[in-house]
């Protein structure tokens, strides 16, 4: 296809034709390829422990209070610039990946502290916290199936600009505020009912309305202050600290196929500075968290290194995987059906295409 | 009720489960850390995928697909996305086997 034409823009909706031809070939809800565990090491792996994320958990909370303290005392000042570059990447990046995990329930060993830390990190990142645990179920069932998949970020033909945009936020804030807002009046629409049982609507309603009333809170105080302070403090790291949680995110399927029942062919899993792996809470092992995803973000090393073998080579960096990603979304942009596929080591499993095999019926919402 | 013969209790670690497959319907074969004996249907009610590579913690046991959890004891869906309870089937271990009781 010639560089100016784009490829046919394909029907990400729940509900549209793709939704239909994702079932009638198979595709949704089928049996996905699996590395070889044994069980034995499996279920060591998958061991809960409070240890880990209580001790990251507290850093989070003094490293935003510090940071959160700087930024408040140098306020008027440049000296702050560093304070709120902290704080926000703490609260606009740090938030997506504890959403995840404590959604999950493999963060903690102690179920409550999995739903305090899910709520605050649901606020932060601007998620229906009811909507999203559902939205994510499904992921996991369908990963990038389209018509199935309610969270695949490139949908092609890619939008550059809109993509360049995420990274301060911009266009997702504005998108995620009007469905609180929408979901704060009672409605939902049609997509969101596709995958959130009716029992759980009431649920997703009032969580809104929660969120919806500390930011019309943060507004009356920075009117009543005459400062965009209170801003800076809530709802705010979402544009200016929300680059990380973007430069992590893009990267888990961008480039590679959609379509599959192979996580080895969707997902990525990049090596990177403790740092990122920190505020990431290690899903740059993103394949591995397909495959397994009740292997706790702390055990996610070890399972990498018991399957890495099985798997193609991870990307060696940040910058490495978004050179790779980068010329294959390009490419998608023009090229029906293209995706980077990986080669695979000679000690793996050959890549399962064509692992169609249906499940057993299942039902789509568990009600 | 029939008892089936499962497989020897010891093939089972306390604190895990087995699977065990019947006239056409699966089964999960449960161990709790005292080594008592449970049985509940084999598949999640979420997306009925099975549950014998999932987690034993306590009385729960966790999907492994989206970590749902159920009271395996009672067979109650304790963890979302599950919301339907799953069903609970007699069990006895007879001179070191473990049995499945089926209604007749
Ligand atoms: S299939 Fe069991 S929790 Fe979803």
């Amino acid at each position: 296809m010639p560089k100016d034409t784009f490829v046919e823009k394909r029907d990400y909706s729940l509900t549209g034709p793709s939704a239909q031809r994702a079932i009638e070939l198979g595709l949704a809800s089928a049996q996905w390829y699996h590395s070889e565990v044994p069980r034995k090491v499996m279920k060591e792996l998958m061991q809960r422990r409070d240890g880990p994320a209580i001790r990251d958990t507290l850093i989070w909370f003094a490293l935003l209070g510090l940071s959160a303290w700087g930024g408040i005392q140098f306020w008027g000042n440049w000296s702050c610039v560093p304070f709120w570059a902290v704080y926000g990447v703490l609260y606009g990046s740090a938030c997506d990946s504890r959403w995840h995990e404590c959604g999950h329930g493999t963060a903690f060993k102690t179920g409550w502290m999995n739903d305090v830390v899910y709520h605050i990190a649901s606020f932060m990142v601007m998620r229906n916290p009811v909507s999203w645990r559902w939205s994510h179920a499904r992921h996991h069932t369908d990963t990038i199936i389209v018509g199935r998949d309610a969270e695949i970020a490139f949908m092609h033909p890619t939008s550059i600009a809109l993509n360049i945009l995420h990274f301060i936020g911009v266009v997702d804030v504005w998108q995620w505020l009007k469905i609180l807002a929408r979901n704060a009046t009672g409605n939902l629409n049609a997509e969101e009912r596709n995958y959130i049982p009716d029992a759980e609507v009431p649920k997703a309603i009032f969580w809104a309305r929660v969120h919806v009333a500390i930011y019309a809170a943060t507004l009356v105080a920075a009117v009543w202050m005459q400062s965009v302070l209170p801003f800076m403090l809530i709802g705010g790291p979402r544009f200016y600290g929300t680059w990380h949680m973007f430069m992590t995110g893009l990267i888990q399927h961008g480039g590679l196929a959609e379509d599959v029942l192979d996580h080895r062919l969707n997902s990525r899993t990049c090596l990177m500075n403790p740092a990122s792996r920190w505020i990431y809470w290690n899903m740059n092992y993103h394949v591995e968290h397909h495959m397994f995803p009740m292997v706790p973000y702390h055990a996610l090393p070890r399972l990498h290194a018991l399957i890495k073998d099985d798997l193609p080579a991870a990307c060696p960096s940040i910058p490495a995987a978004f050179a790779e990603m980068v010329p294959a979304i390009l490419r998608q942009r023009h090229e029906k059906g293209y995706f980077l596929r990986k080669k695979l080591p000679s000690s793996a499993r050959p890549y399962r295409e064509d692992f169609h095999q249906t499940a057993p019926a299942r039902s789509d919402k568990g009600k | 009720m029939r008892w089936i013969t499962v497989c020897p209790v010891d093939d089972i670690d306390p604190e895990d489960l087995a699977p065990f497959d019947h006239a056409g319907q699966s089964y999960a074969i449960y161990r709790d850390e005292d080594g008592a004996v449970f049985a509940t249907d084999g598949l999640c009610t979420h997306e009925h995928v099975h549950l014998c590579n999932g987690l034993v913690m306590g009385s729960q046991i966790e999907c492994p697909k989206h970590n749902g959890r159920f009271n395996y004891k009672t067979g109650a869906a304790e963890r979302l996305p599950c919301v339907r309870d799953l069903k609970t089937h007699p069990v006895r271990v007879v001179d070191g086997m473990v049995e499945i009781g089926m209604e007749d």
